[in-house]
């Protein structure tokens, strides 16, 4: 551990701070975790832009590096913090939710289930404490520590965060809310917030994990989710990055997929300053099926970075990935879609697309999907576009009697409208639409010619 | 000529129009007056600038007006943005209407129902209203209900294009119609319920300008007037009969005698 560079003292500091503080008497095995995972990313650290990174060609991270966040020790009153959950109302469905304030399990704001009907949601620092969930031989083991240096400093600093265990068999739908929120006060704030879901066979649950902080705060996010999908099980996955737009966040979120399952996940990002959503899926066992849906929108000077894969690893797999963008101001995005089709896995079908909107002249994408394909009796498609509005269409709905202005937001809202109808919760859609409507810039066009 | 209608001042009234694209002069000169109640067959061959005229009226921003005057209910229309056009009783139906992925057809029409109401200074539509008015045309112009469920234009053929620029025309009820060729391309049933459209829309308070290259249309919409249209000017106006007289003759025939008159 001595042989960490002096530009991560602090989080060498506050990573023994943990170990001894509130992350003190974890199990041995958690503890190794921990160690292990200290030092690759001591051995690591941040990852640039060096020649051949491709993961990180278009994204410097340096403005992550060079600030000394704060690890929260104590986590903040919950009181307060509760307006900054997102608020949707889910009827007729038990929904259980867990709130976590400054990485910190919140029982105040929390409605947990406590594995007695067969599932288990709750906080991680309390279930390793307990022993009642086997959370070691599932943690650390979708998301490996190899990749990049995020994950392992998440795992390093491995003690609280969100764990869902529905058990086998337990086909009623189950709904579970995480939140994670980054509170106001102090010096800039890093947490690691951790989320593991363990679908049993025949299982069918959503999760929506969602992640928001105060507006004009600079904090960092730096999030980990493993999920595992049983045989025959159905997870619907939502990640809504709401931070706020002075906010850093790198989120790695690994799933497996087993026989026959079926993963469906949408990622609704909103501008930070700086913004990864680092995603794989391997589909391990053959009849999976997957659908990976993304809408960000970015302004002024952000920075998104959209990192999505698809291992099919196994025949007979079934995989759709489908990204959005609406960029304004000088922003930034950047799409790297990979769909891996290994030697074995024939019959596989393969589609994927991201497509952008650019609202001004000084907006840039950096889009790249590619394919990867080993087998030979297979079914694969990928296309990107970047464009501006079309002039046609403008003139087209004015023709009509609509102003500029309306024109322009009536095409914005539709371009998006389409990975918005992908969430099946209605309130849950309602709700995004009404947050993304409310992000549309209101300003006149640069009109183009979409490509 | 016969008047139409009862009306003392034109709807629309043109008076010395020129307009180019680029460097390009396409309109040398128009000149026409409509007034309510009467329906205009402007003809043309292929860049006599017919289609021009038609998106020039309805402010396409391609176009630059170089000269003349265009009052439409006495107000300078040249100088009014499009969507005020619109909003006044003008309506353009697209000779290549676009599609609008993920807009919806309901959402679209009842967007243009709200502006051109927000600006006679009435209330938006109910949805209730709404729906009531759009059933109601949609059987009127004999259009497949499940083409205004789906995103505007969206996998349409040509000819469902053609009818779903009719039923926008039926919802918004124009006061001045300007047709861009929404007969070229159609089939005989197509055609049908394009004319009925029009047909049906005919009243003495509004008018139709009726752009074509075929006088085919003409024998589903008998027109009050006929005008043909070459090198961007008039150069014949006259009664259906001279849509036949095209018809026979071909557009040959009026090169020659405009040539002969230089």
């Amino acid at each position: 551990m001595t042989r960490a560079p002096a530009k991560y003292a602090h989080y060498l500091a506050d990573f023994h701070s943990l170990t001894e503080g509130p992350g003190a008497g974890a199990p041995a095995w958690l503890q190794d975790i921990r160690d292990n995972a200290w030092s690759r990313f001591s051995g690591t650290g941040f990852p640039t832009a060096r020649r051949g990174n491709e993961r990180w060609k278009y994204t410097n991270v340096g403005p992550i590096a060079k600030i000394d966040f704060e690890f929260p020790l104590i986590a903040a009153a919950a009181n307060g913090s509760k307006s900054l959950v997102p608020t949707y109302a889910i009827d007729g469905l038990a929904v259980y939710d867990l709130v976590f304030v400054d990485g910190r399990y919140s029982p105040e704001l929390s409605s947990p289930a406590a594995g007695s009907n067969g599932i288990t949601a709750a906080s991680m620092a309390a279930s390793t404490r307990d022993g009642s969930l086997d959370i070691e031989n599932h943690v650390g083991r979708y998301a490996p520590l190899d990749d990049d240096g995020f994950a392992a400093l998440n795992t390093a600093f491995l003690h609280d965060g969100a764990v869902i265990h529905v058990a086998h068999g337990h086909s009623e739908k189950t709904f579970v809310r995480i939140t994670y929120l980054t509170t106001n006060g102090g010096e800039p704030k890093v947490t690691h917030p951790r989320t593991l879901l363990v679908a049993g066979r025949n299982t069918d649950v959503t999760v929506v994990e969602s992640y928001t902080g105060p507006k004009e705060s600079v904090y960092f996010t730096n999030a980990v989710t493993e999920i595992s999908v049983g045989d025959g099980a159905k997870v619907d996955h939502y990640r809504l990055l709401l931070e706020g737009e002075n906010s850093f966040h790198v989120g790695t979120s690994r799933v497996k997929q087993d026989k026959d399952s079926s993963f469906n996940s949408a990622s609704f990002i909103l501008g930070t300053a700086l913004a990864r959503n680092d995603m794989e899926v391997l589909m391990d066992a053959p009849g999976a099926f997957c659908s990976l849906n993304g809408l960000y929108l970015t302004t002024e000077n952000q920075h998104i970075d959209n990192l999505i894969s698809i291992d099919h690893a196994q025949p007979n797999c079934t995989s759709r990935l489908n990204y959005k963008g609406i960029l304004d101001g000088k922003s930034r995005a950047v799409f790297g879609g990979t769909v891996m089709v290994r030697r074995d896995a024939q019959k596989s079908d393969a589609e994927q697309t991201d497509k952008n909107l650019l609202l001004s002249k000084s907006a840039e994408v950096d889009s790249k999907p590619s394919l990867l394909i080993y087998a030979d009796d297979v079914k694969c498609s990928h296309g990107a576009t970047a464009g501006h509005i079309d002039a046609d269409t403008l003139f087209y709905l004015r023709s009509r009697g609509l102003d500029l202005n309306a024109a322009s937001r009536l095409l914005i809202h539709a371009f998006a409208r389409e990975i918005i109808d992908t969430v099946k919760l209605e309130p849950l859609k309602e709700y995004l639409d009404t947050v993304f409507t409310a992000a549309i810039p209101n300003k006149s066009l640069p009109i183009g010619v979409t490509k | 000529m016969t008047t139409a209608g009862k009306h003392s001042t034109p709807l629309l009234s043109i008076k010395g129009l020129t307009a180019s694209a680029g460097d390009l002069e396409i309109l040398n000169g128009i000149d026409l007056e409509v007034f309510a109640g009467e329906v205009h067959a402007v003809m043309g061959p292929n860049g006599s600038g017919k289609s021009t005229l038609a998106n020039v009226l309805a402010g396409r921003p391609d176009y630059t007006v170089t000269g003349g005057q265009v009052l439409f209910e006495g107000q300078d229309l040249l100088k009014l943005e499009p969507e005020i056009r619109a909003r006044m009783g003008l309506f353009l139906a697209f000779q290549y209407p676009l599609e609008l992925p993920g807009v919806r057809a309901w959402q679209f029409l009842k967007a243009g129902v709200d502006a051109r109401r927000l600006h006679h200074g009435d209330e938006e539509m109910s949805a209730r209203e709404f729906d009531q008015m759009l059933k109601a045309k949609v059987a009127a112009v004999q259009i497949d209900p499940d083409l205004v469920k789906r995103a505007v234009n969206e996998g349409f053929s040509g000819g469902e294009r053609k009818r779903n620029e009719i039923l926008q025309m039926a919802v918004l009820e124009p006061k001045l119609a300007l047709l861009d060729e929404t007969d070229s391309g159609l089939d005989i049933d197509a055609l049908r319920i394009v004319s009925d459209g029009v047909n049906m829309l005919r009243s003495p308070e509004n008018a139709v300008i009726l752009v074509t290259h075929y006088q085919r249309i003409l024998n589903y919409i008998t027109p009050n007037y006929v005008h043909v249209l070459f090198d961007g000017r008039i150069v014949r106006s006259g009664g259906p009969e001279l849509a036949h007289e095209l018809e026979e003759k071909g557009y040959d025939w009026i090169k020659d005698t405009v040539d002969a008159s230089v």
